[in-house]
């Protein structure tokens, strides 16, 4: 309301056409990925001839690509339960203390999801290959994953920390709770929602990462960003990569939108709304 | 009667700051207690040592005959009322009144029972299934206090409850606190900066300063004879009259305080025996409803406070009285002698 008295009609205008180009912007080429999965023509010629599902069939069969998508869900949810639960004791651990040091081992803990993704691989190559000669393997990926995974938790548990302070778990202890009765029914249920944020974003990242996933999987290990980028240029392959491209954008819609309510709803989340 | 609460030598230092230092308190069994100071004097420090949320740097603190003092939280039978409340918010007004009988492995009816008994203690039958956000600050802080009660702890802990309520429900629940108090004879020790709310509720009441008991006494005592200036001039507002003015108004050496209200605005010295006087000019006058302030300053040197209830005189008159030349009287008696260096001289001993 008070926006409409500060801003002149001209400059409401410039700006919402400007927010106009930047959504055509972004959003018409996603849009194109979900038509020319339909596109007959498998040059994916313009404007498109006429509409098939053939390539959805074809990738639905595509072992390739249902493999790739399997590897990757296992990596996602392996990075993402290890992230919970360490980022979860992290936040716990830096919440309470007053130690020397405290803001530098948070800083080190985020510092990760900061990191250029080619510098945070090649360290991981030469750490698992070279010094601990470990072979690469599904593992080795989602440790790499976990490290910036971590952060999302991390951040999100230690938001919902400084929100809530203290005292509803000196509550719980004066009532006679121990430690352990306090985490499971009081800690635990205050953190539920900011841990499934963290969670669906740490999985988001780990989902549709391909750099530091280049540098640490073995070469039979294959997650979908790399199959994808590897049969991109493969004139067979490339209606299928545009199918598996296309049910990736509407995929990743649903989590972002849920994180979002998520977080949205917090305030409510806090007073004990649902 | 047996005491409640022992705490010997209990010290708190944060880095440099002396929280509390040095303490000693008795605090007796089903007693009304009140801590009363300004902020960052150690009372809170102090109920949450005794809670068990902090741990002294030196002391002991003992409930009944136990020594509880490295003790966690949970082992103490004791329970606070939190200043903020600490409600669940994701649990039902019942689930949190049951929270202390829950984790004590209480059966479910007996939980229920004495959850529907506390909740009725506190005047919110009918709200076992509401959810916090659903109740006003006044309802939330009545459900604090009855998921304290509900588990009988020997002591209540109560850390400013009513600091975040508006003035007419406080006043409510200052009456109804201690009532629930005499309900159920639990000890009640009681935080609070507010004097008034102090002198309305408690027994006995232990005024803060720098971590230390300035005054320990009962409310009328603390109002009548307070020990100190730092005291007169907490609890209540109060006149000092010292050194050279004291000596000169008064005829003895020594720190006084006596009470506006004791004082009195006439036109000619009284000659009555026993009354004082001094001449002055009317600075301001302060209209308070039921009652007036009138700021006068005395020829001899200090300002003193008058305040008068508005009872015949009418206000005009006060008012008129601005800039006024009056005399300020009061009986000897009334003025409270400050560690008067010699008790003899001291003015409270003629009505003693």
């Amino acid at each position: 309301m008070s926006q409409r008295m500060i801003l002149s009609a001209g400059l409401r205008r410039s700006l919402a056409a400007t927010t106009l180009v930047v959504l055509v912007v972004i959003y018409v080429p996603l849009a194109l990925v979900l038509v020319n999965s339909f596109n007959a023509d498998n040059t994916f010629g313009w404007p498109p001839e006429s509409l098939t599902l053939r390539w959805w069939k074809l990738a639905w069969h595509s072992q390739g690509a249902r493999d790739a998508l399997w590897t990757s869900i296992q990596v996602a949810l392996a990075a993402t339960a290890i992230a919970l639960v360490l980022g979860t004791l992290a936040a716990m651990g830096l919440r309470r203390t007053r130690f020397f040091g405290r803001n530098v081992v948070s800083l080190l803990i985020i510092l990760p999801i900061a990191l250029p993704g080619i510098v945070t691989g090649l360290a991981f190559q030469n750490g698992f290959r070279t010094i601990l000669g470990i072979q690469l393997s599904l593992w080795t990926i989602v440790i790499a994953h976990a490290t910036f995974c971590i952060v999302t938790v991390f951040n999100n548990v230690q938001a919902r920390f400084q929100r809530l302070g203290g005292s509803l778990e000196q509550a719980s202890m004066d009532l006679g709770a121990g430690r352990w009765t306090t985490f499971r029914l009081v800690t635990f249920p205050m953190l539920r929602s900011a841990l499934l944020a963290g969670a669906l974003l740490s999985f988001g990242l780990s989902f549709d990462e391909i750099v530091v996933t280049t540098f640490t999987a073995s070469s039979h290990d294959q997650t979908l960003p790399i199959w994808i980028f590897q049969n991109l240029f493969r004139p067979n392959q490339a209606p299928v990569v545009n199918v598996v491209a296309a049910v990736l954008v509407v995929a990743s819609a649903v989590p972002i939108y849920l994180a979002q309510r998520l977080s949205g709803s917090t305030a409510e989340g806090l007073t004990g709304a649902r | 009667m047996s005491t409640a609460i022992s705490v010997r030598g209990l010290s708190k230092h944060f880095g440099d700051v002396r929280a509390v230092d040095d303490l000693d308190l008795d605090i007796a069994d089903g007693e009304f207690f009140s801590m009363l100071g300004p902020s960052g004097s150690g009372k809170t420090t102090v109920l949450r040592l005794i809670a068990g949320f902090e741990e002294p740097t030196a002391g002991r603190i003992l409930l009944g005959e136990e020594d509880v003092t490295r003790r966690p939280p949970f082992a103490r039978d004791v329970n606070t009322v939190f200043q903020d409340y600490a409600i669940f918010p994701h649990m039902s007004v019942r689930q949190n009144v049951e929270y202390g009988l829950r984790v004590k492995k209480v059966g479910k009816a007996e939980r229920r029972r004495r959850a529907e008994e506390a909740l009725a203690t506190v005047r919110l039958e009918g709200y076992a299934d509401r959810r916090p956000h659903q109740l006003s600050g006044g309802q939330r802080q009545r459900v604090a206090l009855a998921r304290a009660l509900v588990n009988r702890p020997q002591v209540l802990l109560l850390d400013e409850p009513l600091g975040a309520l508006d003035l007419q429900l406080r006043r409510e629940m200052q009456i109804e606190l201690k009532e629930i108090q005499r309900e159920v004879g639990i000890t009640f020790v009681f935080v609070t900066h507010d004097q008034e709310e102090a002198l309305t509720m408690s027994d006995r009441i232990a005024v803060f300063n720098e971590g230390r008991i300035e005054q320990l006494a009962t409310p009328v005592e603390l109002y009548d004879r307070p020990a100190s200036a730092f005291v007169a001039g907490f609890v209540g507002s109060s006149n000092l009259l010292q050194g050279e003015a004291a000596r000169d108004l008064l005829g003895v050496e020594g720190s006084f305080v006596i009470r506006p209200e004791k004082l009195q605005l006439v036109s000619e010295a009284p000659t009555e025996s026993g009354r004082l006087s001094a001449p002055g000019v009317v600075r301001e006058v302060v209209y308070l409803g039921a009652s007036t302030t009138s700021v006068v300053e005395l020829d001899a040197g200090p300002t003193v406070t008058v305040s008068h209830q508005n009872t015949d005189t009418s206000i005009d008159a006060a008012l008129e009285r601005r800039d006024q030349r009056v005399v300020v009287t009061w009986r000897r008696d009334h003025l409270v002698s400050l560690g008067s260096p010699d008790p003899a001289a001291s003015p409270e001993e003629e009505t003693a």
